[in-house]
């Protein structure tokens, strides 16, 4: 498929200082991209080059075939809107203005809204769901809302891509799901091209067709969300040191109890996660076992147990796995099981429990 | 909404313009003299007394008419500059571009009498928009350096300072004549108006004022901020070249007809916007220009009439009504100075 925007070996920074060189990005229409990565690492720098915003160092950019420095200002504003974190400087405008201020490109000389206009803009309220503030002052409203009302703007301009800047910070999880669903909703209907930095990469790890990874003053990877939610990838590129983020699931974990552990727990089928949590707030450094390694307790243990004792998924657990659960056991002053009786395939569990009893070690059931 | 907005620029509108009318009038029938109504009408018809119509024709419908042009004049720029800068606190005089004018004005006064050379309105505009320049030049680098809203406003007053004291240095050299009128002219005045200063000024004032309407929505889009006007498709640096040359047209011409006359710039555009609530350009222009002249004509009657015969320099009667205006400005939490 043939690229709609394409940058080519962009250099992009402020006053001929390069913030971020070497971009190489093809975009097809009707996709959605978000760029990712480290705070600084020049996210806002590529959005607003690509919005002709700054003056670009080196390279170029093409938009449908197109050199954007080339387009004129008035037909790119009718290809092209923006959702930036400046604030937009409304002086006594109602929310209701602010979204008719993106009628701009098509008014006549003195900037009235025709009847048509007016229609589009009410739409483009409609369907951001942000009529209720129509009247409201956009200096008074919050956030969340303002954010929204700027989507409507940028809907009403009419675009063939919208480019945004870390649009969902300031929005409740609702409205995030709203905001995304409402983005693939217009990519589905009007083919709309949507370009954006984000911070919650599990949005960037539903909502992508591709993702862009930032790092240092380069694009380190680009890819599909499969090929950069990766093992050990993200962890990586944002360069954890402490606590740790878990690609599959897209969650992150605090940092890992330090210690001698002397605190076992017996978890399994996804009931031990809470009890790793707790402990971690805790400060209690702790062992954990017997899970297979496909258990959704298994990325929580790996990311805040001192130890796991693990098997491979759908291989029975065999002697040895339990007899090293009871050896660790030994020097443990207190177990934590989240069940009291186990199921047929998961005797092991119980056997290490049961040992736990024999042995007077303290036994809390969570 | 919308019926009621068309309501209140409507209302608005009126009151504005009845309020330019009774001034008008009162100006003109007020004063040393007080002349009746009936003596007015008579005597733009060329009939009745014949010191009335001397009175009126040769002093004060100029004066009133030079103070309705220029008022609207001095409200436009201040309005400009404070679209230009964002800045609610801007205005010809607090950023010193009066300041500047009124400098290049004496200079060239100076000069022109010293080598018997017959001023003429126009030259003395253009050694007014020099010095707006000049000191607009100053207020940009400023601009650059300082980041907060309140210290641009400081700077600028800073330059006026240094305006003026140079001004004073420079009148030191003038004839002693002379310096009664330049005292005059330097403090703000609107005394000693003619026909032929107020034809030029005329013409200057409504062409420029007619360009910066033609401009309102190229200026809608630049309230919003860089960002968002560069995305509606505007030169933003084409504007700001404009926005800077039409506000110093402005303030020159005011200053090289009446000197500098304080607050009536910064205080207008506010009380305008409070009473139309909107900040749309294309209200926001003419209601301007309207609100400036009707400020500047009640402020002239005042000057002339509170204490005659002897008279007020306008500026006095300018910073008591319009200064409480920035203070309360100032202490609107709301706003981010």
């Amino acid at each position: 498929m043939e690229s709609y925007i394409k940058t080519a070996n962009m250099q992009a920074g402020y006053q001929k200082k390069v913030i971020i060189k070497d971009v190489n990005i093809n975009i097809e229409k009707g996709q959605i991209i978000t760029v990712i990565g480290p705070n600084g690492a020049g996210k806002s720098t590529i959005l607003k080059s690509m919005a002709r915003q700054l003056q670009l160092i080196g390279g170029s950019i093409y938009l449908d075939g197109k050199d954007i420095y080339n387009i004129t200002a008035s037909d790119l504003s009718k290809k092209m809107a923006i959702v930036f974190t400046e604030r937009l400087k409304g002086d006594m405008m109602t929310c209701m203005d602010v979204v008719a201020t993106g009628r701009y490109p098509y008014t006549g000389r003195f900037g009235t809204l025709s009847e048509e206009d007016n229609k589009i803009v009410n739409e483009a309220m409609e369907l951001v769901n942000v009529s209720n503030l129509k009247d409201y002052d956009f200096d008074k409203i919050s956030d969340g809302q303002r954010q929204r009302v700027m989507l409507a703007r940028a809907i009403c301009q009419e675009p063939e891509v919208i480019i945004m800047d870390e649009p969902t910070s300031f929005l409740d999880i609702k409205h995030k799901i709203e905001f995304m669903s409402l983005l693939q909703e217009l990519r589905n209907k009007k083919e709309l091209t949507v370009i954006m930095s984000v911070h919650e990469l599990e949005l960037a790890q539903r909502v992508s067709d591709k993702i862009v990874c930032l790092n240092g003053d380069t694009v380190d990877r680009i890819g599909t969300p499969d090929e950069i939610f990766v093992d050990g990838y993200i962890k990586n590129l944002f360069h954890i040191e402490t606590g740790n983020f878990d690609e599959e699931d897209t969650c992150m974990e605090l940092k890992k109890p330090e210690g001698m552990a002397e605190t076992f727990v017996i978890a399994g089928g996804g009931k031990g996660r809470h009890i790793y949590r707790y402990l971690q707030r805790n400060n209690i450094p702790f062992i954990t076992g017997i899970i297979y390694d496909n258990d959704l307790d298994y990325p929580v243990a790996r990311a805040l147990s001192s130890k796991v004792i693990c098997e491979k998924a759908f291989e029975e657990v065999n002697e040895d796995k339990v007899n090293e659960a009871i050896r660790v056991l030994k020097d443990c002053k207190h177990v934590i099981s989240c069940k009291e009786s186990f199921g047929t395939f998961e005797k092991f569990n119980e056997e290490i429990l049961t040992y736990a009893k024999g042995n007077g070690i303290k036994i809390t059931i969570m | 909404m919308v019926d009621k907005r068309r309501r209140r620029y409507i209302s608005a509108g009126v009151i504005l313009i009845i309020g330019v009318i009774t001034f008008f009038i009162l100006n003109v029938c007020i004063g040393s003299i007080n002349i009746p109504l009936n003596g007015v009408i008579k005597a733009l018809s060329g009939g009745g007394e014949e010191n009335y119509r001397l009175i009126i024709w040769d002093i004060r419908l100029p004066r009133t008419c030079a103070a309705l042009i220029l008022g609207g004049a001095l409200a436009l720029s201040g309005y400009l500059l404070q679209t230009f800068f964002h800045n609610p606190l801007a205005g010809p005089f607090v950023l010193g571009i009066s300041s500047g004018a009124k400098m290049t004005v004496a200079i060239a006064m100076i000069y022109m009498m010293g080598r018997s050379i017959k001023m003429t309105s126009a030259s003395l505009i253009i050694a007014g928009f020099v010095g707006a320049m000049l000191a607009m030049g100053f207020v940009l680098v400023m601009s650059d350096k300082v980041n907060s809203k309140s210290m641009l406003v400081v700077s600028g007053v800073m330059i006026g300072y240094i305006c003026s004291a140079i001004t004073d240095l420079i009148v030191n050299f003038a004839d002693d004549a002379d310096i009664v009128n330049l005292h005059n002219w330097s403090q703000g005045s609107f005394s000693g108006m003619t026909w032929e200063k107020v034809r030029v000024m005329t013409v200057v004032v409504l062409i420029t004022a007619i360009v910066v309407f033609l401009l309102s929505k190229p200026l809608s889009a630049y309230q919003l901020g860089d960002v968002y006007a560069i995305n509606s498709g505007v030169n933003i640096k084409k504007l700001r070249v404009l926005l800077v040359i039409l506000s110093g047209i402005l303030s020159a011409c005011v200053v090289a007809f009446a000197g500098p006359i304080s607050f009536i710039g910064i205080a207008t555009p506010h009380l305008v916007k409070k009473l139309i609530k909107t900040s749309k350009p294309v209200i926001m222009i003419p209601f301007c220009f309207v609100g400036g002249s009707m400020f500047c004509m009640l402020c002239d009657l005042i000057a002339r009439s509170l204490f005659s015969p002897s008279e007020l320099s306008i500026s006095t009667v300018t910073a008591i009504l319009g200064a409480p205006v920035v203070l309360i400005i100032l202490a609107d939490k709301k706003r981010k100075l």
